[in-house]
Parts: C-alpha cells; sequence; structure tokens
C-alpha cells in the first residue's frame, strides 16, 4: 500500500502497523512493542489512579465490625493518591503523544515512498533521528527532569490549592476533597484571612519598593563616586565594596541577626558606650522593619555598583566635556548625564530585582523569622512577606491550600510585572525570544 | 579657590568611601574575632579579643559532624555543578541553536516556571520523595537543584550561545562532523565564561541552600554545612556563639574567595541576565 493517509489510518488503528505497511519491520516492531507495553499500562495500570486523582479517594480510615472484633482499616491517602493520578496523567499524555507521532511518522515516510524516495533502513532512520532531530535528542535529558521535579511538583501544588487539604483534614486520618476556588473565596473575603493577606500584601509591596530602590540608587551613588576620575586606588575601593557580596548571604545574614541583638549584640553595645539608648532593632515592629532594609542594602548595594561600573565605562568623556563647557556643577551631571544613562540601561534590572524582592525569602526568614508576632494577624508577624507567611503555613501549620493559594497569587503579582517589562525590552521586541 | 573646594570635595569622597569600606567590612571582622574569642557568649566587652584562641575551630572538627557535613556539601555541590551545568548546556545550546516545532512553546514555559516562588513545589517534592524512598538521601538533593538549575539560568546561557557566530559551527559542519561532535569541540571550548558563571551560581546555590536540604536531610550525620550551621544557631543560639562564629567563618571564607577570584565572569553573567539575552 502506497497511500500515505491509508498508512496513516494502519497506524491509527494500532501501532506500528503503518510502519509495516512501509516495509519498515523493525521501526514497526519498535513502535508496535512500545505501544503495546503503553495500552497495557493505559488499561491495567494507569486508569486506576487517573480515577483516584479524580475521586482523591473513597475509602475513609476507621474501625470496621469483623466479626466480633473492631478492626483498623487504612483508608485512601488523598495526597498520594493525588501524586499518583498526576503522575499517571503525565505517563498517559506521553503515550498519547507517541501515538500521534507513530501515525505521522507512517503518514510521511509513505507520502515519501508515493514521490519515489527510498525508504529508509532502521540503521538509516537511527542515523537521521541522530542529524535531523538533534534538538530534540539533546533537550530529551534536561525536559524529563524538569518534567518530574519541576512542573510535576508545581501543578501538585496549584492543585492543592483547589482542594481542602488544610488542619485539621489531614490524610490519611481523613479524605481531602477538590473544592473548586473556595480557599480563594476566603482568603479575599474571610475575616480572618482577608485581614492578614491585605496586610502581608502591603508589607511586601512596600518592602519591594523600598528594599528595591534603596540598593539601586545607592549603588549607583557609589559607583559614581569611585568612578571619579580623580579618586585613586579605584580597585581597592571597588573589592573592599564587593564583599558584601561576596560573602554566602544566608552566612552574613544569621551573622546579622547576633549584630542586632537587643541585649548582647554588638551595635547596641557601642551605641550604649558612646551614651545613647539601645534600639529594638528586631523585637519592635517598626525598627524590625527599618533593620531588614538596612540588612538589605548592605547585601544589596554591591551587585547594583558592579553593574553601574559597567554603563559608567561607556558614557562618552565629550559629554562631560561639553557639560562643563556649559558651566554644570558636579550635580547638574549626575542629575542630567549620569542618572539618565544608568537608568536606561540598567531599567530591565531594577525590575527583576523588585521581582526578586518580593520573593525575598532569606533576608526576612533568617534576620527576623517574620517577627515580631502580630496577634491580629493569622499565623503571620509583623515582618513576614507573602513567601515566608506560605513557608510557615505549609511547614508549621499544616495549612497547605492555603500556602498554595498564596503560592498561586505571587505567581501571578511577579508575572505580571515579569510580562509587563519582558514587552518592553529590546530584545523582546528585535530577537526571536518569544515570537 | 576652585582647587580648593576641589580638594575639600576629594577628602569628602575618600572620607564616605573610608565609612562604606568599614561599614561593608565591619561584619566580616567582627565575626572572625568572635570565632576566636575565649568562652562561649555573644557579648564581648572589646572587639579584639584580650585573649587569642583556635579552641573553636578545633572543637568544631573534634565535637560536631563538621568533617563530615563539609564532605556531603562537597558532594552535594560538586555533582550538582556538574549535572546541572550539562543539563543546562544542552538545553540551552539546542534553544539558541535549532528552529524545531515547540521551541517558542519550550521558552514561554521556563519563563512561567521562572515566575512561581520555589517553595511552592517543594513541599510536593518532599511527598514524592517520600513515597518513592529517596527521602534522606542526597541524590535527591542533587537532582532537584540540577533540575533548578536549568530553569533559573538558561536565559542567560541562550544569550551567551546567540553571540557565537554560527558560521564556526557551520564551517566543522562542512568538514563533515556530526552535531555532536561540533557541540563538543567547538561549541562547549568557546563557552568558557557562560560556563564558568553558571556553575559558580549552582555550586553557590547547593553549597548555601538550608531550606530545601533541611527538609530532605532527616539525620545528623546526611546534614549539609548550611543545615547544621543553621540548626547551630537556631537550635541553641547564643550559649554557642562562638561555635556558629568559626563554623561560619569557615564556610565562607571558600565562597568568597572563589567570588573574587571570578569576578569578571560574575559581572558578564549578571548583566547578560538582567538583559534577558
Amino acid at each position: 500500500m502506497k497511500k500515505p493517509v491509508g498508512a496513516a489510518i494502519l497506524s491509527a488503528v494500532m501501532f506500528g502497523f503503518g510502519q509495516w505497511s512501509n516495509r519498515q519491520w523493525i521501526k514497526g516492531f519498535v513502535f508496535a512493542a512500545f505501544g503495546a507495553v503503553g495500552l497495557y499500562a493505559l488499561i491495567f495500570e494507569l486508569f486506576d489512579y487517573l480515577r483516584g486523582l479524580v475521586t482523591l479517594g473513597t475509602q475513609p480510615s476507621g474501625f470496621v465490625k469483623v466479626g466480633k472484633l473492631t478492626k483498623m482499616v487504612e483508608g485512601d491517602h488523598s495526597i498520594f493518591m493525588m501524586i499518583k493520578g498526576l503522575a499517571a496523567l503525565a505517563a498517559s499524555l506521553l503515550i498519547c503523544f507517541f501515538y500521534v507521532l507513530n501515525i505521522r511518522d507512517a503518514y510521511l515516510v509513505a507520502k515519501a515512498r508515493k514521490a519515489g524516495h527510498p525508504v529508509h533502513d532502521f540503521r538509516q532512520s537511527l542515523a537521521s533521528l541522530g542529524q535531523k532531530h538533534f534538538a530534540y535528542l539533546v533537550l530529551l535529558p534536561p525536559f524529563i527532569t524538569i518534567a518530574f521535579l519541576t512542573v510535576l511538583p508545581l501543578v501538585f501544588s496549584i492543585l492543592i490549592a483547589f482542594t481542602n487539604y488544610a488542619d485539621p483534614i489531614l490524610p490519611p486520618a481523613r479524605l481531602v476533597d477538590w473544592v473548586g476556588f473556595d480557599n480563594f473565596s476566603q482568603m479575599l473575603s474571610l475575616k480572618k484571612w482577608s485581614h492578614t493577606f491585605g496586610g502581608v500584601l502591603m508589607w511586601t509591596l512596600i518592602w519591594a519598593v523600598i528594599a528595591t530602590a534603596t540598593t539601586y540608587v545607592g549603588g549607583v551613588l557609589v559607583a559614581v563616586l569611585i568612578h571619579q576620575p580623580r579618586v585613586r586606588f579605584k580597585k581597592f575601593w571597588r573589592t573592599a565594596l564587593i564583599i558584601p557580596f561576596a560573602i554566602p548571604n544566608m552566612i552574613s545574614l544569621l551573622v546579622m541577626r547576633n549584630m542586632f541583638n537587643n541585649q548582647f549584640g554588638p551595635i547596641n553595645d557601642y551605641l550604649r558606650r558612646i551614651g545613647l539608648q539601645g534600639l529594638p532593632w528586631l523585637t519592635d515592629p517598626f525598627w524590625a522593619k527599618v533593620t531588614v532594609i538596612l540588612v538589605n542594602m548592605w547585601m544589596g548595594i554591591p551587585i547594583t555598583m558592579i553593574l553601574a561600573f559597567g554603563v559608567l565605562t561607556t558614557i562618552p568623556k565629550d559629554l562631560y566635556e561639553a557639560a562643563d563647557a556649559d558651566g554644570a556643577g558636579s550635580f547638574q551631571r549626575l542629575r542630567y548625564i549620569t542618572m539618565p544613562m544608568v537608568l536606561f540601561s540598567t531599567a530591565p534590572i531594577l525590575i527583576m530585582q523588585f521581582a526578586g524582592n518580593i520573593n525575598n525569602f532569606n533576608v526576612i526568614y533568617l534576620l527576623t523569622n517574620g517577627e515580631p508576632v502580630n496577634i491580629r494577624y493569622q499565623f503571620a508577624g509583623h515582618t513576614d512577606l507573602l513567601v515566608t507567611w506560605l513557608y510557615k503555613l505549609a511547614l508549621n501549620q499544616s495549612q497547605f491550600s492555603f500556602a498554595s493559594v498564596i503560592g498561586i497569587f505571587i505567581f501571578l503579582i511577579v508575572g505580571s510585572f515579569s510580562i509587563w517589562s519582558y514587552t518592553r525590552t529590546k530584545s523582546y521586541r528585535e530577537e526571536d525570544m518569544i515570537h | 579657590m576652585r582647587t580648593s573646594t576641589g580638594n575639600g570635595k576629594l577628602f569628602m569622597t575618600y572620607a564616605i568611601l573610608g565609612v562604606l569600606t568599614f561599614l561593608s567590612l565591619f561584619p566580616a571582622l567582627w565575626i572572625v574575632l568572635s570565632s576566636l574569642k575565649e568562652g562561649n557568649s555573644l557579648y564581648s566587652d572589646t572587639l579584639i579579643p584580650r585573649e587569642m584562641t583556635f579552641v573553636h575551630y578545633k572543637d568544631l572538627f573534634e565535637k560536631t559532624m563538621y568533617p563530615r557535613w563539609f564532605l556531603n556539601t562537597l558532594k552535594v555541590a560538586v555533582f550538582s555543578t556538574i549535572i546541572g551545568t550539562f543539563l543546562l548546556l544542552l538545553s540551552s545550546y539546542a534553544i539558541s541553536r535549532f528552529r524545531f516545532a515547540g521551541r517558542k512553546t519550550t521558552l514561554k514555559t521556563f519563563l512561567v516556571l521562572q515566575m512561581f516562588p520555589g517553595f511552592m513545589a517543594m513541599i510536593a517534592i518532599f511527598v514524592m520523595l517520600n513515597a518513592i524512598g529517596l527521602l534522606n538521601s542526597h541524590w535527591a538533593l542533587i537532582l532537584v537543584y540540577s533540575s533548578g538549575s536549568i530553569i533559573t539560568n538558561v536565559f542567560v546561557a541562550k544569550g551567551f550561545f546567540d553571540t557565537i557566530p554560527r558560521s564556526l559551527e557551520d564551517a566543522a559542519r562542512i568538514d563533515g562532523a556530526s552535531p555532536m561532535k561540533v557541540f563538543f569541540s567547538v561549541i562547549v571550548p568557546l563557552s568558557t565564561p557562560m560556563l564558568t558563571y553558571a556553575s559558580l551560581m549552582i555550586f553557590n546555590g547547593a553549597f548555601v541552600d538550608f531550606i530545601f536540604a533541611d527538609l530532605i536531610l532527616r539525620t545528623e550525620e546526611q546534614r549539609t554545612l548550611a543545615v547544621g550551621l543553621y540548626k547551630m544557631v537556631s537550635q541553641r543560639n547564643s550559649t554557642e556563639f562562638t561555635l556558629f562564629a568559626a563554623g561560619a567563618v569557615l564556610v565562607a571564607v571558600p565562597v568568597t574567595f572563589l567570588f573574587l577570584f571570578l569576578q569578571r565572569y560574575l559581572v558578564d553573567g549578571l548583566t547578560a541576565g538582567a538583559s534577558k539575552g
């Protein structure tokens, strides 16, 4: 049979048939073997798991009377069922994909035969796989890793937001159910959640704006300061000021937490020695916020400084000379030449840092752990960001569904900022990154 | 007149730079001196200890599992770097060079994946690892770090490959080299700067992560340095402060010097990452 459609139909009936009709015996056999395994798995193994994903278990744990004895019977574990169901779904999609591939292959080969091209034997097919489809071959290992270790867990977490998986409904003792958008509406309208959500969201945004602005302006100013033509030992100043960036931030944050210790830390100690009262750096709601911003400046300024240096060296000198001739002072040169030039080429960084600060887990978690506690909040403190609240909700309070809801909100916030910035960068418009 | 205000300004500049340098070095100085202090308390009446002692460093090796943690960390970080960099190279090269069906979708997927907070997937990974019995295993960490590193670095790496002229590969292809050969003998040697940047980032990430590692590694023997150190501070806090100080210094020193040595690559990588190639 030489009709392409016929070969495609044969392959659609059963994996490999179309290849056989094209006289590609080994290839057809490989397809048929894969297909048989896939179909068997789909019918006898995967189907149950897929059903589990929909029901999330029907048999709760409990006591069942067996004759005269009551016996503890372990019921369905909704969460395991969900993960297995997801994995089964991924496997089923893979089988479907393979099925389509098998039909397409039969069609294309039959078409080539009809046009009078010789049919590849198996060895040639393999060789062409390495040549023509090199990209797919190369992408396969990273894709498999990402699919199982990033995408699958992420999909799971997103699905959790649509269930009632939160203390006290925890498997295996109880069954989890799908609840649709209930958690979202509770988060936004139920007083106990919405109050905390509003407060934490507000502080997250304020924090992100201040943290980004302070490190950015600070970094550019320091770079300008060192870049002045008359300043000597430039390399020394640069290296000295890069140090905070080079020290792992987990270490410096833990060190800072001790330095700012109210009672025994060196900072309050020095303040007291010069006759001032120490400040409640980490225990007062207001001062704790100041502290995290100060510490963040210490860690963040070097990065902007390094990047600003790169820009400063590209600003043509004659711009400054022209400004000098017009009688501009150093402030005016900074305001009208340096700042606009630097801002222009580092704008994408600014937006990225803003998005990064929204998710700046380490600074808050290691420095204050979200404290001081806010009694009017649901499981959150004064300095908690959305991410640290998410973490506490999931790992300390077992409020998994609400944690997932917050994760989705963070995604929406960061996502909209990122898309807004990507559509504005040059690479988006000129190069072929997205379209 | 003009020169005297100029000199005044220059003096001010040096004064400010001096203060800033002091501020940026002080925490490092303080923690190093604290680690040499006698006793175990946070409070100290002088900055420079009256008596210097290396006993805390000795204790670290003798009384805690520090050497063990160090080896664990090295294992996790090195393997994550190798596997992660390899996977990153493959994916970013393919995306940069080949126009295959599904390329745009792949790029968009990477973008979207980047926007989710990393913690969201953590619990699911925990449950999954628990189900397949890989909990408390270093390989679980290595796999997760490697996979995560592809997503965080793929745009920097792709941007880098975009700048390597295609004519180089075409020449090799005309000479009859297979795509595999072109990749390993032409592309890989050319991508040293990017490779340095990416592997430094992955290595550092694996070296200092304490959240995910803490969740996965259940026993003390399996811990990494970051987890061990974090536990030391969060559980025993000020009672063993000097021991923590010694540990912190030993963790920070190698990473800090690595960063300072490879500064140039870092700057290039950061700039490239910012413009998203």
